[in-house]
């Protein structure tokens, strides 16, 4: 989201190096013991834990001075932390994260009843107990600024590149719906009636605006990307239902941008007139539209950039990721929705690239990203859970669990009223269990958090981050580890695990084309119809444009018979492989 | 509404057709209206010409099968009831309807849908899908995006997988069973008024 970064990582250079040795002296120690024979030399560069900055400037300033003691001639080895820190620090963390990861999958039947999210939370409570224990101060906490152009960047990219086109765009009224009117209906919701109970029930908190609660609600009541993404992967639910809810969680960033910066400059501002909140209507749309168009642009540049590719294949990837990250900078740059112009940006340039590209870029473009997304997401989660371990937290019981109750409640109502209204315009209806998952879907995540971080200075600011902090665990430990159960509970239709056969694909082809021409017969403008003007579009001016003559994109028949022929070949069978991603 | 019900006033047979199809008042004007305006000429009937004059249709790969379809045993004129009857397959299934096993099942049913798009593949009306027949979809749909070869054996392949009794053919019921995991309610519908 569109936001200025005010924290960096709040801690002083030198004290990371205390808050590393609790946890990598032996791996230090090892290393040393590997590299050097000499014990003694190791003897005086191996200082204890609480001397550890003081020791090595110590031996530095004796350098400059040039004491020589001892003439040792010169240092044969030496350790020089400072010079690697930033880049050591990072890495490390990378590789907790990951480790992590990889003992979660070996853990026997732990990763079947507990999702992932869940475990590496867990994880970054430890770790962040831990800190605590051996510093007595608040670990690092997880940076805005690092979240939202570091962090939350690839794994949107990986949704946004893989999203399932087709069945997004004919459900994109129904998402839209959601996404826009439900997050609408929350933030007023919850925030209209945390104000009205914090006025009546006398738990101190009568001085705070309502548009403090405002605010709170607008970044409480966004449903998050990451943290769907991560529990419906292990889910498997039917696509319809999943591009629902992962649609929503997508498009609700530009609803949230706006309400949230809307609230904030309220809260600035001495008066507050219709006209202002007029323009915050206005400001929606400029949002969404104008992260859609800069994604656009940047879609087709690297569309067309891929074309010339030929001759340098192996960097082809490449102009993928920078073009995509570039989007998602310049929508924050112009304060439109990041998330929108990334998605956008992934969705335009597929189908050219794909065909531009050789096999092996594409592979590559593939598992970076899943690789990338993977890394941030762990990340993200880790930080989350070592967050949370904060010097001074407020607690209202009342507070937090109304906070708790009211986001279930509206989240619950407003999906039953639009879906009931909703559904009179769809062929496809949506079911009460699957508006039930929908509702129980709606899962809270990082973006919550850094958001409530980014708040201006008030009494009650350390009540409120508590509170989402509360949320956030709630959600994706209860919610997390219960929605599958009840998904099988519920029987919810799932998710098909095998590739459809040639000859259903084929059909399909001619029922859509059956479609296209009954609707071009009676004259109405459905979705066949946009589908094939589309198409006709696409077809007719941008595959010459964008893509390499000799490389036009195959029909998605010839690709499925391509692939199951494949497979044949390779001896997999249609049950045993599995479409879910890469969960590595 | 005044001009529905007088609309609705000028059509023959209006009840019988409601009765039949399954057609609301409201759809059936429009589908009046419809016929009205692709009837250039005034003739009170439809010819293949008057569908082909239908810009969007004529761009269809397989728009000659479709007005194939319309055009049942042969006919060059298509009248209203006829027209409308045709529509009706695209109607989605009403999922109250009460059972009754001894009348017929509706235009709309799955059935009858599957059967009206297996017509589209079966011009001979032998009531099979030749591999020849299948190889002529194909080759439409496919256009230059495929080689002869390639062609041939997406052709095989189909068969292959839904032919069940060997005849190197595919008919009705080797049809129905390989699209029953598609919901054809989805695929074969659509919302007629707007």
């Amino acid at each position: 989201t569109a936001l200025l970064p005010i924290h960096t990582w709040n801690l002083p250079g030198s004290s990371m190096l205390n808050l590393w040795m609790p946890m990598t002296v032996t791996y230090i120690h090892l290393l040393l013991l590997l590299l050097d024979p000499s014990s003694a030399l190791m003897s005086t560069q191996d200082p204890p834990p609480s001397l550890g900055n003081h020791s090595m400037d110590k031996n530095d300033v004796d350098e400059a001075e040039g004491h020589f003691t001892v003439p040792i001639a010169f240092r044969v080895f030496s350790v020089d932390y400072h010079h690697v820190q930033a880049p050591f620090e990072i890495v490390l963390w990378i590789m907790l994260a990951s480790l992590a990861k990889l003992g979660f999958h070996w853990s026997g039947r732990i990763p079947a009843v507990v999702p992932e999210s869940c475990l590496l939370i867990m994880v970054g409570l430890l770790v962040g107990g831990v800190i605590y224990g051996v510093r007595h101060t608040a670990p690092p906490v997880l940076s805005a600024e690092a979240f939202f152009l570091y962090l939350l960047p690839p794994i949107v990219l990986d949704a946004g590149y893989f999203l399932p086109g087709r069945l997004f765009f004919e459900n994109l009224g129904t998402i839209l719906w959601y996404a826009v009117l439900g997050t609408l209906w929350n933030v007023l919701g919850i925030g209209l009636s945390l104000y009205g109970l914090c006025q009546l029930g006398g738990w101190g908190l009568e001085e705070v605006s309502l548009l403090h609660f405002l605010l709170f609600g607008s970044l409480i009541a966004a449903v998050d990307p990451v943290a769907v993404l991560s529990v419906f992967e292990e889910i498997h639910v039917n696509e319809q239902l999943h591009i629902l809810v992962f649609g929503e969680s997508l498009l609700n960033d530009a609803v949230t941008v706006v309400l949230y910066k809307l609230f904030e400059s309220f809260l600035r501002m001495p008066s507050v007139s219709g006209v202002d909140v007029l323009a915050g209507g206005c400001q929606f749309v400029v949002v969404g539209l104008g992260g859609l168009c800069v994604g656009l642009f940047f879609g087709l540049v690297a569309a067309l950039t891929t074309r010339f590719t030929a001759r340098a294949q192996v960097i082809a990837p490449l102009f993928v990721f920078l073009y995509s990250y570039l989007s998602y900078l310049t929508s924050e740059m112009l304060h439109f929705s990041g998330i929108m112009a990334i998605v956008t940006c992934a969705v335009t340039m597929k189908q050219y690239v794909e065909a531009n590209v050789s096999e092996k870029s594409n592979t590559t473009i593939k598992y970076f990203l899943k690789m990338w997304s993977s890394v941030s997401e762990t990340l993200i989660f880790i930080f989350l859970g070592v967050s949370t371990i904060q010097d001074v937290h407020m607690w209202s019981w009342p507070f937090v669990s109304s906070t708790l109750f009211l986001c279930l409640l509206w989240r619950a109502l407003g999906v039953l009223l639009l879906t009931a209204v909703v559904n009179k315009l769809r062929r496809n209806a949506v079911t009460f269990r699957d508006q039930f998952i929908i509702a129980y879907g709606g899962l809270r995540g990082a973006i919550c958090f850094s958001l409530v971080f980014l708040i201006e200075d008030f009494p009650k600011k350390r009540l409120f981050i508590t509170t989402t902090i509360v949320v956030i665990l709630f959600t994706v430990f209860v919610q997390g580890m219960t929605i599958k159960p009840l998904v099988e509970l519920l029987d919810v239709k799932r998710k098909k695990r095998v590739l459809p056969t040639v000859s259903e694909e084929v059909h399909c082809r001619l029922l859509d084309h059956l479609l296209s021409g009954i609707e071009d017969v009676v004259g109405y403008w459905g979705q066949h119809y946009w589908k094939d003007k589309f198409e006709h579009f696409n077809t007719k001016y941008l595959k010459r444009f964008l893509i390499r003559e000799d490389k036009q994109p195959k029909s998605s028949i010839v690709r499925l018979y391509q692939e199951l022929e494949r497979r044949e070949q390779m001896g997999e069978t249609d049950e045993g492989k599995r479409e879910r991603s890469p969960a590595m | 509404m005044g001009s529905t019900s007088s609309t609705l006033a000028k059509i023959p047979n209006a009840e019988d057709l409601m009765q039949e199809t399954g057609f609301t008042p409201a759809h059936l004007v429009r589908l009046y209206d419809r016929f009205k305006v692709l009837d250039k000429d005034k003739k009170g009937f439809l010819t293949p010409q008057d569908f082909v004059a239908i810009k969007e249709l004529a761009m269809n790969p397989i728009c000659d099968r479709i007005i194939g379809a319309f055009f049942t045993s042969g006919g060059e004129t298509l009248d209203f009831p006829s027209f409308v009857r045709i529509l009706a397959h695209f109607r989605p299934i009403d999922k109250n309807r009460p059972k009754e096993p001894t009348s017929p099942d509706p235009i709309n049913s799955r059935s009858n849908k599957l059967k009206f798009a297996f017509q589209l593949y079966d011009q001979d009306k032998d009531g099979k899908i030749s591999r020849h027949e299948l190889l002529q979809v194909l080759r439409a749909m496919l256009e230059k995006q495929v080689t002869e070869e390639q062609l041939e054996s997406i052709a095989d392949r189909t068969i292959q997988e839904a032919d069940l009794d060997r005849d190197d053919a595919i008919s009705f019921e080797e049809f129905r069973k390989s699209l029953e995991k598609v919901n054809i309610d989805h695929k074969m519908s659509i919302r007629f008024l707007r």
